[in-house]
Formats: structure tokens, sequence, C-alpha cells
């Protein structure tokens, strides 16, 4: 008994969350990497255009709520989604026609639009807090637990419980949904294969008449909408508040860096390797350790290997190992 | 119109601009707009060192500039007896422990043969290494803290002059632009840059956390200053009479003495390193930085060692904005670890450089200046331009409220939209390279 009351803690506090997280952080990291293979540079606005459209889906949320619509056990913002990720896309094709592209007819070095980018971000970071200010939101309504500790215990008569809050099923589902829709659009239309083809090789897909604008313009679409679903996700499993999301750049860079930069595939086992880490490196294993060892062995401490105040400097050394052993990532992604 | 009377009517136009904030607001922030633009100058210089002279985008310069913070109270303030005594050697033993088990996966890593055997015996290094540091280093570290919480809680510093924690805020910086540089130079220019952004976020998580080293959030005041005190000289009567003699309020006068007393101490070190700078940009060594910056592979057929270069300048570059640092937080007197925001300290220094022109040493310092006055009245600009804004709307509209209250984050969007126009429009800066 006591072995499997180890494993439903650990699930519970360990495993759960950091699949959530990771489906988080690869939808993140699939952006990262779609923007650096397309247009090849790292974006840094990337933390911030998701809270423009996490913020865009706040506003309607709260429309939707004043006005009674809601979606039953599952949260409104959901219902707010699509038409979040239809402002999302607004905002990069706007800031994409207004700053990117300039640099782009120049071919500008690619640490110009990285500076560039940083301007965007600031911009960006500025109209979050104008709209909705510095402080926590949170958003979330309906059903909060798809099964919760109590509904555990008494189902299965074992004295830990395992609890897995909507947000948390939510956010795995919508993130294989996403993923494979994705990967199913890169793989089989011909819009997908075009990118695909620009991002291999820019001067043959030029050459057999792949219109660049357009490339472009299809890969903002997809990362608004990779970034306003991560977006939402985030916010709602945890709360929105816009200096977490400007710092969630970090994990997101890591996750696309250790996967490998301009790999999809690599984008989400990133995502996965990091967030994993991150939640085993910082979680307290003295309950799992206590059930899953003899009484006289069991730890006296927290057993904890970093405090969580350090969750950032898990992502950042991972991606110290893997910039000096392999900088091109697991998945070996483009190294310019 | 020539350059130098270009250049000249700029800085005139500057110092204008803190004249009047003299003559409009009070000469006391005119004095302070002053002394944190020397600072911001020396950050600046050290940012285009990086990125004028050898196209390197540090993106954490908020890091560096905090360890700076952190020289000065380890340097400077008087150690505490009590905590020393009751877990500092244990500390030191387990700092150094820990140092051993990393230099220990390294030299396994390089001395052993590639395979699993080599990857075994460095986990198995690093594992037992990293148990036997937090069993040595936490006991220590609770010891220390247990210390009068409220009023020490840490080791404290040397309790030596405080001038010395500039220097010394340099070195802690250049030590970890070293570990930065190390790892990412020679890779993608963008893993520099997303490196540093990590290496600033962790040191600001280390000044917080760490409530041995830095007192962490609880702050550490009173720290000692190289110029003496607005009270004891409102206490001297020499001082009182000469004030009284000038006609000014003695309160007013000593509070400018003291301001005074800072901006000159950093002025010459603004003016130290400014000549350095320039020294550099016109040596052998300026000219093949640039080469370098222009054409990396064209520079390495020269048979120049572009890594090591690179290594070089991020780490003298990062040096002098540690040692801007100290200055600032001894300008502070207080360490705030949680005052450390990137948009502040990261980001408005960028926006100096590329503002000021970047590769242009006199830029840097005139962006320094314009950007850093901009930054302390675009709130009261903002606000001032919300009101009129929502003046036809009622006293307590929620609009208008809102609007008001918001005026706050104007300077986000400014800075984001000065930094965007300048690249765009005029990307050489105020003062181009020549």
């Amino acid at each position: 008994m006591d072995i499997l009351n180890a494993l439903i803690v650990l699930a519970n506090f360990v495993l759960v969350p950091a699949i959530t997280y990771g489906s988080q952080l690869a939808l993140g990291a699939l952006g990262v990497t779609m923007i650096y293979g397309i247009l090849r540079f790292s974006n840094f606005a990337h933390g911030d255009s998701m809270a423009m459209g996490t913020m865009v889906a706040i506003l309607l949320t709260w429309l939707f709520q004043s006005m009674g619509i809601s979606a039953g056990p599952l949260p409104t913002a959901l219902l707010a989604l699509p038409f979040a990720i239809a402002a999302t896309i607004v905002f990069l094709l706007v800031t994409d026609r207004l700053v990117y592209r300039f640099y782009r007819r120049q071919k500008a070095k690619p640490i110009i639009f990285v500076m560039a980018s940083l301007g965007v971000m600031f911009v960006y970071n500025g109209l979050v807090r104008f709209v909705l200010g510095p402080d926590d939101h949170r958003f979330t309504d309906g059903e909060r637990f798809i099964i919760s500790v109590r509904d555990f215990k008494a189902l299965t008569g074992m004295s830990e419980g395992l609890a897995i809050r909507t947000t948390q099923g939510l956010t795995v589902i919508t993130a294989v949904i996403v993923v494979a829709a994705l990967f199913w659009f890169l793989g089989r239309t011909r819009t997908g294969k075009s990118m695909r083809a620009y991002s291999d090789n820019e001067d043959l897909a030029l050459l057999s008449g792949i219109n660049p604008e357009r490339v472009v313009m299809y890969t903002w679409m997809i990362v608004a909408g990779l970034i306003t679903i991560a977006g939402v996700l985030y916010g709602l499993d945890k709360s929105f508040k816009p200096f977490t999301y400007f710092q969630l750049l970090l994990p997101i860079f890591a996750s696309a860096i250790v996967g490998g930069l301009g790999s999809p595939l690599g984008a989400i086992a990133g995502g996965f390797i990091i967030a994993f880490s991150e939640v085993t490196i910082t979680y307290a294993w003295k309950r799992v350790l206590t059930y899953a060892l003899p009484d006289d062995l069991a730890p006296s401490g927290l057993v904890q290997l970093l405090s969580t105040d350090y969750k950032f400097a898990v992502s950042f050394m991972i991606l110290v190992i893997v910039l000096l052993f392999r900088p091109t990532g697991i998945f070996r992604g483009k190294s310019v | 119109m020539s350059e130098t009377m270009k250049n000249t009517l700029l800085f005139a136009a500057v110092a204008g601009l803190i004249i009047l904030t003299g003559f409009m607001q009070s000469w006391n922030s005119a004095l302070f707009i002053i002394n944190m633009g020397l600072i911001s100058a020396i950050m600046a210089l050290g940012v285009n060192l990086q990125w004028g002279f050898a196209g390197l985008f540090n993106v954490g310069v908020m890091g560096f500039v905090a360890l700076g913070g952190l020289a000065v109270v380890l340097v400077s303030m008087p150690p505490v007896g009590d905590a020393w005594a009751a877990g500092g050697a244990q500390v030191l033993i387990g700092l150094v422990l820990g140092g051993a088990t990393i230099a220990g996966g390294v030299v396994i890593y390089q001395k052993m043969a590639p395979g699993r055997a080599r990857t075994l015996a460095m986990i198995a290094t690093l594992g037992v290494g990293f148990f036997v540091y937090r069993f040595v280093f936490d006991a220590g570290v609770e010891a220390i803290e247990a210390v009068n919480p409220a009023g020490t809680g840490y080791l404290g510093g040397l309790g030596l002059p405080v001038l010395l924690a500039w220097p010394v805020g340099g070195l802690l910086a250049a030590g970890a632009a070293w570990f930065i540089g190390k790892t990412a130079l020679g890779l993608r220019s963008d893993y520099l840059a997303i490196a540093t952004l990590g290496i600033a976020e962790i040191v600001i998580a280390v000044l917080k956390n760490e409530d041995w080293l830095s007192r962490g959030v609880k702050n550490v005041a009173g720290l000692p200053r190289p110029v003496p005190n607005e009270i004891d000289l409102q206490q001297d009567p020499g001082f009182v009479a000469r004030a009284e003699g000038l006609g000014i309020d003695p309160v007013i006068a000593s509070s400018l003495y003291v301001k005074l007393g800072y901006a000159f101490l950093f002025l010459v070190v603004l003016v130290i390193v400014l000549w350095l700078a320039q020294r550099a940009l016109h040596s052998p060594w300026g000219r093949m930085m640039r080469a370098i910056r222009d054409n990396e592979i064209a520079a390495e057929a020269m048979g120049k060692d572009v890594t090591a270069r690179h290594l070089q300048v991020f780490i003298l570059g990062s040096a002098i904005c540690g040692m801007a640092g100290a200055m600032m937080t001894t300008l502070d007197g207080q360490l705030t670890p949680s005052s450390y925001q990137p948009l502040r300290f990261t980001f408005l220094v960028w926006v100096m450089v590329i503002v000021g022109g970047s590769g242009n040493n006199l830029g840097s310092v005139l962006g320094g200046f314009l950007i850093w006055f901009l930054w302390v009245q675009v709130e009261p600009i903002g606000h001032w331009l919300m009101s009129v804004m929502t003046y036809s709307l009622a006293e307590d509209n929620a609009l208008r409220l809102h609007l008001l209250e918001s005026a706050a984050h104007m300077r986000l969007l400014t800075m984001g939209l000065i930094l965007l126009l300048v690249l765009r429009f005029s990307p050489r800066g105020l003062i181009p390279e020549k």
C-alpha cells in the first residue's frame, strides 16, 4: 500500500503539474521555434505577446460573465479564446507591418531584429499594464476539479489523494489537439509545406515561386494562435500577471534551445524536459520518500534540492549545459 | 554646421533641460538627475563597449548592476561578529565544497575517456558532492540567519572604505561575465542574449533569497557613505554660518552639498572611464574590435581569435556596468534587491546607447543623461497629459481615474516607442559613429 501511496503523492505533486506546465511551455516554445525557423530571429517580445493575447481573453471573459454567458463546467475564457486569437493575429500582423517588415526588406542582421523585438516587448508590456495594471488577475470559473482529493480517497480508499483540476485536464487536451493540428498543417497542407521549404532553404523556396510575405504572414497567424492558447491556459492554471509572462521568456527560450531551435518536435520535447526538471528539482520529496522507503530510512529534512524561488535557475542551468555540450539541441536544430 | 558644433549644441541642450528642472522644480531634483545621469552614462559606456565596439548583445545589464550593489554590502558594511562565530566558517567550508564538486566534475570530464564510465563518474561526483555541500552549507546558513534576524541575520561585510567597493563591484561582475561568456560566446549571437537574460534573473533571485549574504528582501540599509551626512553638516556651526552667508537655508544647503560631493566623485569616474574608452576606440585594439564586428569571417581569416576577443570585451563592458551598479547603491545608501527591474536597469540602458549613438562614446554619455532625464520627467508629463485629456470627464469618472492611475505605465510605452523609432529612422543615433 505504501508504495501506491508514494506513487499517488508523486502523481499529485509532480507528474500532473509538470505535464500541465510542460504542455504550456511546449506551446510557447513552438511559437519561438517557428519564428526562428521562418523569420530567423529570437523574438524577445514573445512573453509579452502572450500577455497581450491573454489580456484580450480576460477582458472578453469579463464581458461574457457580465452578460451571463458561460460555458457550463468549463471556464468562460474558452469561449473568449477564438476572439482573443483573432485579436492577437491583428496585433502581430500590425507589428510585423510596422516594425519587422522594414528590416526584412533591408536584409538586416538577426541581432537588429532581436533588438527591434525588444522595443516591441516594451510597448506590449506598457499596453498590458496600461489596460489591466501590474497586478494579479484570476479569471478561472466553472467546475474547479475533474477529480478532487476527497472524491479520489472515497473512490479508492487510499490515505493519499490525487486531484486533477479542470484547467490541468483542459491544458493537456488542448495542447494535444493543437499540436496534432499543427503537425498536420505543416506536413500535409500546401501552405505548411511551403513554410517548411522556406525554413529549410530560403533561396530555393524563392526560386520555386513561394511568396515570402505570405509565408511570414501565415507564420505570425499560427504563432498568434499558439501563444494565445498557451497564455490563456497558463493564466487559467495559475494566474495572470504581466511580469510573470515576461519571466516565462526564459523557460520558453530554454525549451526551444534544448530541443533545437527551428525544430517543432524539439520544442515539445524541450518544453517537457524543462517542466519536469523544474518541478522535480524544486519539489520537496519528503512525503514520497517517507512512503517509498522503509521506516528507519525515512528522511528527516524536506529533501528539496532547490527552493522554488530558484525555478528559473533550473531552466538556466539546463540551458547552460545544452549550450556547452550540444549547442544545436537534442533534435539538431539550426545553428547559424 | 561642423560636427563639434553640433555635439556641443546637443550637450548644451541636455544641460539646458536639467537647468530648467532646477529653476522650475528644485535644484535638489536637478542634482539628483545629474547624479543618476552620471551613473547611467557610465553604464551606457559599458554597454556601448559591448554593443558599439563588438556587436555583442547583453540583455543582462541588471544582473551585473546588482552584483555591483552586492559588492558595496560585502566590502563596506561592518562584519557581524556573532554571525561569523555562529556559522561563518561552516558557510565558507560549504561553498568551498560546492566549488570543489564542480571542479571535480570538470576534471573528470576533461581527464577521462568519453564513454559511459565518464558519464557515471561525473553524475556520481556531482550528486554526492551536492548533498555534502547542502548538508554543510544549510546548517551554517541556518545558524547565521538565527543571529538577531530583525537587525542583522547576515554575515555583514569587511568594514572597508566604501570607495573600494566600486572596483570590487566591477570584479564581481567580471567574474559572472566570464562564466556567461565562456558558455555562450562563439555560438549564435542570440544565445548570448538569452544566457545574459538568464543570469540576470538568477543574480536577482540570489540577492532576494540568500539572507545570509544580502539579507534578502529585508534590505541592507545605512551603508557607509563616502561623503558627510546631512545631519552632521546641519549641526556643524561652521557649515551653517557659511550657508547663511550665501543666503541658503542650512537644511537645503546640506543636501545640495552632499549631492555635489557625490556628483564630483561620479564625474571623476566618468571622466576616467570615458578617457579609457576613447583611447581604446582609437587604438589598434579598437580597430580590431570594429573589424571583427563588421566582418567576423574576414577578421578570423586575418588570424584574429574572434571568440577570445569577444570574451575580453564582454568582460570589460560588464565590469564597467558592475562598477556603475556599486556607485548607484552607494548613492542610494541601501541595497534593495526587489528594486531591480529588468525594464528599468537593462532596457533603459539599451535605449540610452541606441539613442545616443552606438559605437560612439560621447553618444553614450549624451544618451545616458537625456534618457535618464526623460525617464524621470515622463511620468509627471504623462500624468499632466492624462489630466488634460480627461479634463471634460467628471471628477469621479471610472475611465478618468483608470487613465490617471495608469499614467505611471506610460514610461514603458514611451521608452519602447523611442527605441523603435530611433532604430528605424535614425539607427546611428544622435551622435553617429565616425
